[in-house]
């Protein structure tokens, strides 16, 4: 029987970090990139390039939002290799909504509910191969007349 | 001659718009014919989902947030509370036909011994003020999530308000609700049915106005604007003050023969609270 | 001590789909609070991670623009039914919360 060693060598280094720091696994949130109160550069901050516009990246976002405290967003790519997808709300006072590490095993197909204060134009980013690409949407935020 | 002719016309075209005492059951015909009338391309049951019957863009939205909604939260809680037993070792279920579970389309009713309307959340109260325990504040927190979670337990259960024949004073109660969905009131002179049936199908600023029959059958709703979920008679405060008006308090006798007419006509629809809504 | 997370784990053939709802108040930090006009401070999740057989299959960053009573969904290959993903998060003032969930 044939051992598989990187397997192994998984395996042993995820006990280990187990052992080490038992149960949080928490990495280095990028904090900076967060507090950036534009969003140019929380994009800079973030990316450290200007991410290259692709139709790859699929943003499902409605145009026009029921209520901005609650905007249901999902973002999906075929590229290979996804690191990492994004969520940026430029006119949002810190645009930097969310963004979310993808591992080996992952599908990239990430959904959240974000809030807006105003209408805006929202970014999804995914970093893919060490690359940055993005699509964009306008979303519309509504007055209610009797929710608002 | 002509001119008489035309005024009968046009007050027979507005009965649903209206107050006239033609009975309750005439009532709910009348309401439901006038809704079928203004919007022809809707099922008639999807006036339960409120402005989303009409609005496609709100639906899309509203369905992403029903696949995983936020009042699953309100309503686990509200089970818990549930299942608590009071101090005295009795339950809320001992209070209840059918301990309490999948009862929520007999509320509200007509109490003959009190001649009052007894609304669900009101039945709630009384059942822990019966095993000595402390009344529940009706606006948000506990009081609501176990109604949300008496409410989730009849999902689907058919809507069934009674309006005794025998009774002219529970009569009386359905008559002052209808009164009350048709007075103006407020700065803005605003009666609930200036909005939800003379110009429903247009819009308030971004929000289609929701009809009258369907309006009661997802109450407890969890509403984002206020990310919390509330009781109806809370919406009714909110559309009272919204108005400009002085809002009454919950459980008052005005609101309970409010939700008794705005429940009855209700009649026919199935339960689908708790919901969300903007 | 946070609330425990609401998770649905599922098998769609051979992606394992997760999705989540975490109560928490996701407070952004700039509305005042209508008694005292004082503002209301930031309370908000900063981090989530998901962990399946020991092994990171995604981790959540956050913002104070994710909505109150935060909703998340994703997906993974290499899981099975009756396997166990677990959810951890934790906020901006330290507080945490952990649960797990079975595939089905």
């Amino acid at each position: 029987m044939k051992i598989d060693r990187r397997f192994f060598i998984r395996k042993v280094l995820a006990v280990g970090v187990l052992l080490a720091l038992p149960r949080i696994l928490f990495a280095a949130r990028p904090d900076k990139a967060f507090a950036a109160t534009d969003g140019d550069e929380a994009m800079a901050t973030l990316f450290g390039e200007t991410p290259v516009a692709s139709d790859r990246v699929v943003l499902k976002i409605p145009e026009i939002a029921e209520n901005g405290a609650v905007v249901p967003v999902t973002i999906s790519t075929d590229l290979e290799n996804v690191e990492s997808i994004s969520v940026v709300v430029a006119k949002n006072p810190t645009p930097l909504a969310a963004s979310f590490a993808l591992g080996p095993r992952s599908v990239a197909n990430v959904s959240v509910r974000i809030k807006m204060g105003e209408s805006s134009q929202v970014l999804a980013v995914v970093k893919a191969g060490g690359k940055h690409y993005s699509t964009s949407k306008d979303v519309k935020v509504t007055i209610g007349g009797c929710g608002g | 001659m002509i001119k008489v002719f035309v005024i009968i016309l046009v007050a027979t075209g507005l009965l649903a718009t209206q107050p006239v005492s033609a009975g309750p059951e005439r009532d709910l015909q009348a309401m439901q014919d006038f809704y079928q009338k203004r919007f022809p391309n809707v099922a008639p049951e999807e006036f339960a989902n409120g402005l989303y019957a009409f609005d496609e863009g709100a639906r899309e939205q509203w369905l992403e947030l029903e696949d995983f909604p936020p009042y699953e939260i309100a309503v686990e809680e509200g089970e818990g509370y549930f299942n608590t037993p009071f101090a005295n070792g009795n339950s809320y279920a001992d209070c209840f036909e059918n301990n309490g579970l999948s009862i929520k389309q007999n509320y509200p009713y007509f109490d003959s011994d009190t001649s009052k309307v007894v609304t669900l959340e009101l039945a709630i109260n009384q059942c822990r003020e019966e095993n000595g325990e402390q009344p529940l504040p009706y606006l948000r927190g506990e009081l609501t999530a176990i109604s949300a979670y008496m409410a989730y337990t009849s999902r689907g259960n058919t809507i069934n308000v009674q309006v005794p024949n025998d009774n002219p004073k529970a009569l009386a109660a359905y008559e002052a609700g209808k009164q009350f969905y048709y007075s103006r009131r407020g700065q803005l002179n605003f009666a609930c049915s200036s909005c939800h049936v003379q110009v429903v199908g247009l819009s308030l600023r971004a929000d289609p106005i929701s009809t009258t029959v369907g309006q009661v059958t997802h109450f407890p709703a969890y509403r984002t604007v206020w990310g919390e979920i509330v009781t109806l008679h809370r919406r009714f405060v909110e559309c009272n003050a919204q108005v400009r008006a002085r809002p009454f308090e919950s459980q008052s006798d005005e609101y309970r023969n409010l939700e008794y007419f705005l429940t009855y006509m209700s009649n026919g629809f199935e339960l689908n609270g708790p919901s969300s809504r903007r | 001590m946070g609330k425990p997370i609401k998770i649905r784990a599922k098998m769609k053939g051979d992606i394992a789909e997760v999705k989540a709802l975490m109560p928490h108040e996701m407070e952004a930090g700039f509305r005042r609070d209508p008694a005292t006009n004082e503002r209301v401070p930031a309370h908000y999740i900063t981090d989530v991670v998901a962990e399946h057989n020991g092994d990171v299959v995604f981790t959540a960053y956050w913002g104070p623009a994710v909505s109150k009573n935060p909703f998340v969904s994703f997906s993974f290959l290499g899981a099975a039914v009756g396997d166990t993903i677990n959810l951890h998060w934790k906020d901006n003032k330290g507080d945490s919360s952990a649960t797990e969930a079975v595939f089905k």
